[in-house]
């Protein structure tokens, strides 16, 4: 499946995720072959070293689509937010 | 039922007294206060950063709140949520929970911090008396004890 005008989505980094990839978020146009949480990880690590040291432990590192939280087989076809972040640590 | 997000402190008697004035229904009040303590497995700490997910915070915390007035008969909750720097000695969160007898108020109150730690996009990061800060690890014994309520 292909479309004329790429997908775009916004991308969310918190803690040390934000601080290794130097942003705290930004606007993304999904390739057509990124369909879930893991295939934009694969794609993200393509990106630059940042990215690469960030998701360096990739089982580590979570997810939330459209602000709930998911597993890294989570489809994003119809997300319009995704954030990663380490394991919480409030309370 | 409440969730608040904020960098001020709270007042734990006043919150327990808006929350419980005029009704005559509750017959037991638990509170839960976490505070930041000055050492972190014998490091000293100098001050505390919260950071969260804005948005998501909010939403976790309200989903979290719901499954707890699902599983027990509470007549009120409360969940406060601090962000920003924190010092030793200072509030980080509340949870009241009001319910006619204990041991729905004292299960409900533990449910309810077992799932916020696991659960609610906020991360620590630890500053030292040399200004050496570092992010605080997630603890296994905080999913073993959010596990525990899964059977029930």
């Amino acid at each position: 499946m292909s479309s004329a005008h790429p997908r775009k989505v916004k991308l969310l980094y918190f803690a040390w995720v934000r601080e290794k990839i130097g942003r705290a978020s930004e606007e993304v146009a999904l390739p057509d072959n990124v369909a879930t949480v893991a295939d934009l990880v694969t794609w993200l690590k393509t990106r630059g070293p940042e990215f690469g040291e960030a998701f360096a432990r990739a089982d580590v590192v979570r997810a939330a689509v459209d602000k709930t939280h998911v597993k890294s087989d989570a489809r994003i076809a119809e997300a319009q937010e995704i954030a990663f972040f380490p394991p919480v640590t409030g309370g | 039922m409440g969730v608040k997000v904020q960098r001020e402190d709270f007042d734990v008697a006043s919150e327990v007294d808006a929350l419980a004035s005029g009704r005559t229904d509750i017959g037991a009040i638990v509170t839960f206060t976490g505070r930041v303590r000055d050492d972190d497995k014998g490091r000293p700490i100098k001050s505390m950063t919260l950071e969260h997910y804005p948005g998501m915070t909010e939403e976790e915390l309200s989903r979290i709140e719901a499954d707890a007035n699902a599983r027990w008969p509470l007549q009120a909750s409360l969940i406060i949520h601090r962000t920003g720097e924190l010092s030793p000695g200072d509030n980080i969160v509340l949870v009241v929970t009001a319910s006619a007898h204990r041991q729905a108020a004292l299960e409900a109150a533990g449910f309810l911090m077992d799932y916020l730690k696991t659960r609610a996009p906020f991360w620590k990061k630890e500053t030292g008396p040399a200004g050496e800060s570092s992010w605080v690890e997630a603890r296994e014994n905080d999913e073993t004890a959010a596990t525990r309520w899964r059977s029930t």
